[in-house]
């Protein structure tokens, strides 16, 4: 029988305000272990929350990137269960009213529907002594700086088709999370976290599978993996006459699969309810609108305008769109007349690579968009050989500095003089004489060895179409 | 030490202050009066669960220095004041009476306490309650009951009790109380002193340990009603580490606590008059509401047909809030920690036995019970529905009446233990004040006689919201022309003897 998978995700991500949602505290990551933390966030007895209004905003402004609508009232609720990172012993979050809901995002060409996205805050972590997880340490303890940092969960219905279609919509919601401002998408620090809820069905069978919940992913590679394995498991559960089981599962990295986790731990009643401690949030249509005329151009809107402006391939405008910085230069090297075409390959091509090898971010880099626009003329009018052009690149990327300085302080000038290029050609020709043998052997490719040797020659900055030409001659000639 | 110290037991704010700036009097002087009174009487009444020695100097020496420099001095100067053990007071234990925070100290200051510092009180102890403020008689404390000044086989109410007889006893000139469904009140009314619970969101919560957030309310106790009036001045007004606390000033007591009570419409509340009243409460309140139309006031009947509900609702959402507040101590952070489990849910489960007494033990369960799946729509959802017709009856009998009247409860103080084995015996207690809170109105309990055992009785007065200074303004008409406040329990004046 064939079988179809239906994916739903839950994503928490961090919102980077500069204080926590309901008190003052940093959120800043890291630091010396419950060194962000006031009586507000530890829970203390006898104090109070207050709601922090940017946390708000950031979840207007994502509901909006996200195509929800937007609550006109919003109200906290109190999630109750016990664990040591919960000083409180319950989380303030958001139950029947979140501020978002009813949205959508589009992945190639499939829409996903986002059912909700609410505020509220995070938990701290547990730090286990002499071993790497609670089982088998020696005892526990509570780092509380990350309790009370603000989270958005965003919940999508069941609308995802694949392990794949998961995959990019989480690297398309990053995106738009990053393009708008609100959340900086780091998963190593865990600022966007995420958990998928997955059954499988008969193809064609309308009512859904049972549904098993998978946390412990650390990567879209991993969600991805997960899923899949997930699938495999149901699966065949099914084809050998069983039934799947509602239950949450850990996907294990190392051995490629997930497991059930302990029964205990995921029995919850969470006996919401109101938390009295906050008012009821009412939100101005006005302040709504404000918000909204702030939107940046979003990763969808602007992978169009390449395709459409630019003429670039839908995929290389994915590309380019995939950081918001990355893009954002792209459009700041054009709007000061850089060639599309030659600005798009540049970045995809050499800067891409450049950060991958070094895993930077492209904010980290030193170019400045009049380098590339420079850098591109410069190559366009032949002044310096495309092979100078990408170690230029390389080294402004990496220190920075002016393309025309660097060209002549280099003495990186293309040489194009005609006669002394083949003055240069001659003599290699002459010193290679068993490759040239060889070449006139039958041997074409030897031709190369030349090129290079000409290029070598002159520290590459030789016209590679001069030498081509000189080449030609050379070898004709002397045939 | 004063010339003549027995005087300075009992007395007003506004006497207090007079001999301060007459400079006839020290508040050194005025806090050593205080804790001799102390020491020589409350081992027998168990009003404090310790005393604030430390501060309360330092307090006394900073407005000692003002009173030499002759500098005005603030509206509380010198006078002391008493705080229940479940507000917070930066470096002393605020227990809530319990065990499970016997050892909690807190390193912040609640708002309230901030304001009373900075008029110029002193602050002189903490006072006993029952756990958590559960309960109504202090008897539920872990530490060990409270006793009615006026007979010390009775108790005092509660849940404010140590505050209550601190006042009556002549311990402090003020006390705060908090009061979640009378826990102000009802003591005030058995110990035969004012007592006040303000409008919900007047007095900032911000370092109140809270048992029901959205009932929850600190107020001021004293034995006359323009001193609780001060204190309300005091410390309320918004508070911006508390989101529930009202952008509110109440207008100052000059200019409204004398209005009085000519032409008001009061309402003699019928549900909470009648059936299951005392004799002698029943009586007293006739009387009280004569008194009030002597003074010129437009007394009628007036009905509030949900009442009934109030005790059944407000079981449901104070526990139900309780629940989750209380779930913080669980032996991780702070507080009572059980050393022997070797796990962190046995830790959890022994912890919170061990620390917890039973009446916190029956009310956690109780709002687990009504917020549980499969329950929350029966008890918890109803509740909120029928506490919204509760407000409703409250905004229509305001519609025709400027403030209503009904005893505060309806008995005298009863014997230590007489209901300590029948909870619902016990709750009923405060049938009368629940309402108010409920509602989010402000109440007013003040003396209005005395039973046959010569044990106070207390007249309630409740106003709309936000009409505080209108209730104390009919209060204090009511207490001038009555002066049951005169006569106070004997150890007031037992130093005076001495």
């Amino acid at each position: 029988m064939n079988y179809e998978p239906v994916i739903g995700l839950e994503v928490h991500a961090q919102l980077k305000t500069k204080s926590k949602i309901f008190c003052g505290c940093p959120t800043d990551f890291g630091g010396t272990p419950n060194d962000h933390v006031c009586p507000v966030c530890l829970g203390l007895p006898g104090v109070l929350p207050v709601l922090n209004r940017r946390t708000v905003e950031f979840a207007i402004r994502s509901g909006l990137a996200l195509n929800c609508e937007i609550a006109e009232v919003t109200k906290f609720d109190r999630k109750n269960y016990f664990y040591p990172d919960l000083p409180k012993d319950y989380q303030i979050s958001q139950f029947d009213e979140p501020v978002c809901r009813g949205g959508h995002l589009t992945i190639a060409g499939k829409k996903i529907r986002i059912h909700r996205a609410h505020l509220e805050e995070d938990a701290g972590k547990l730090v286990h002594a002499g071993a790497a997880g609670l089982h088998g340490s020696e005892y526990s303890l509570v780092d509380f700086n990350r309790c009370g940092v603000p989270l958005l969960e965003i919940v999508t219905e069941p609308d995802i088709e694949s392990p794949e279609q998961a995959r990019l919509y989480l690297t398309e919601l990053r995106n738009i999370l990053r393009y708008i401002d609100v959340c900086d998408g780091n998963l190593e620090e865990g600022s966007f976290r995420c958990d998928a809820n997955v059954s499988v069905r008969p193809v064609g069978q309308k009512e859904l599978g049972t549904k098993s919940e998978i946390k412990n992913m650390n990567s879209f590679k991993a969600v991805q993996r997960a899923l899949q394995s997930e699938i495999e498991r149901q699966i065949a559960v099914l084809e050998a006459g069983g039934r799947v089981v509602q239950e949450t599962r850990l996907w294990n990295e190392a051995t490629g699969t997930t497991f059930p986790m302990r029964s205990k731990e995921e029995a919850h009643d969470y006996r919401y309810f109101p938390e009295p401690d906050l008012v009821p949030i009412v939100i101005d249509r006005k302040w709504v609108e404000e918000i909204a005329s702030t939107l940046p151009e979003l990763p969808e809107q602007r992978r169009s305008r390449y395709v459409s402006q630019y003429e670039l391939s839908p995929d290389d405008a994915t590309v380019l769109a995939e950081s918001k910085e990355l893009s954002d230069f792209f459009d700041a090297a054009l709007s000061i007349g850089t060639p599309a075409k030659a600005a798009a390959n540049w970045l995809m091509g050499p800067t891409i690579g450049y950060l991958n090898e070094n895993k930077l971010g492209f904010d980290s880099t030193k170019i400045t968009p009049e380098n590339l626009r420079d850098l591109t003329a410069a190559v366009e009018a032949g002044t310096i050989s495309s092979t100078t052009a990408k170690q230029l690149l390389l080294e402004i990327l990496a220190s920075g500095g002016n393309i025309a300085n660097l060209i002549a302080e280099k003495g990186l000038v293309q040489i194009s003089d005609e006669k002394g290029l083949t003055e240069i050609a001659s003599k290699i020709l002459i010193d290679n004489a068993s490759q040239l043998e060889s070449y006139r052997a039958g041997k074409s490719k030897v031709r190369q060895f030349f090129f290079g040797e000409v290029m070598k020659a002159t520290k590459g900055k030789a016209n590679p179409q001069i030498v081509n030409k000189i080449l030609d001659e050379l070898l004709t000639q002397n045939t | 030490m004063a010339t003549d110290s027995s005087t300075l037991i009992g007395k007003s704010v506004r006497e207090l202050r007079a001999l301060l700036t007459s400079g006839s009097v020290s508040a050194r002087e005025i806090l050593q009066d205080h804790i001799q009174h102390i020491e020589r009487f409350d081992p027998e009444l168990g009003a404090f669960n310790c005393l604030t020695t430390h501060l309360a100097y330092e307090q006394a020496e900073k407005i000692d220095a003002l009173v030499k420099k002759r500098e005005p001095l603030p509206a509380l100067a010198g006078v002391p004041v008493a705080i229940k053990d479940n507000i917070c007071v930066p470096g002393y234990p605020a227990t809530c009476s319990s065990k499970i925070l016997q050892n909690f100290v807190p390193p912040y200051s609640a708002t309230v306490i901030e304001r009373l510092g900075a008029s110029g009180a002193i602050i002189i102890g903490k006072t006993n309650m029952d756990e958590f403020a559960m309960g109504s008689s202090t008897e539920n404390s872990a530490f060990a009951p409270t006793h009615n000044p006026w007979n010390v086989k009775k108790v005092p109410g509660g849940s404010s009790g140590g505050s209550t007889v601190a006042v009556a006893a002549g311990f402090s000139t003020l006390s705060l109380g908090s009061d979640t469904g009378g826990s102000i009140r009802q003591p005030a009314s058995f110990c035969g002193v004012v007592g006040m619970k303000p409008t919900y969101g007047v007095v900032s919560r911000f370092g109140l340990i809270a048992f029901a957030s959205s009932l929850d309310q600190i107020g001021p106790l004293g034995r006359e009603v323009e001193d609780v009036a001060t204190c309300l001045q005091v410390i309320s007004g918004h508070d911006k580490r508390d989101s529930t606390s009202l952008p509110f000033c109440l207008p100052t007591q000059s200019e409204t606590l004398a209005s009085g009570v000519k032409s008001m419409r009061i309402g003699i509340i019928s549900e909470l008059s009648g059936q299951g009243i005392d004799d002698d409460v029943r009586c007293s309140l006739k009387q009280a509401g004569e008194t009030l139309q002597s003074l010129g006031a437009v007394v009628d009947e007036v009905s509030l047909p949900n009442s009934k509900h109030a005790l059944s609702v407000y079981y449901l959402i104070a526990t139900a809030e309780a629940s989750a507040n209380l779930s913080r101590y669980d032996g991780v952070k702070f507080g009572l920690r059980n050393q022997e489990a070797d796990d962190i849910l046995s830790m959890y489960f022994s912890s919170r036995s061990d620390g917890f007494g039973a009446e916190v033990k029956r009310r956690i369960m109780l709002g687990t019970y009504a917020l549980s799946s499969g329950y929350y729509d029966a008890y918890y959802k109803k509740a909120q529905q029928v506490r919204r017709l509760i407000k409703q009856d409250f905004d229509r009998a305001f519609s025709q009446f400027d403030l209503l009247i009904c005893p505060t409860s309806p008995t005298v103080a009863f014997e230590l233990g007489a209901k300590t084995a029948d909870p619902l015996q016990m709750y009923l207690s405060d049938i009368a004040t629940i309402p108010a809170n409920l509602a989010g109105i402000p109440g007013i309990s003040i003396p209005c006689g005395f039973s046959q055992q010569r044990l106070p009785i207390g007249l309630q007065l409740l106003g709309p919201a936000l009409a505080d200074s209108k209730l104390l303004a009919a209060a204090y008409a009511f207490e001038k022309a009555t002066q049951f406040h005169t006569v106070t329990a004997p150890v007031l004046t037992a130093s005076a003897k001495h």
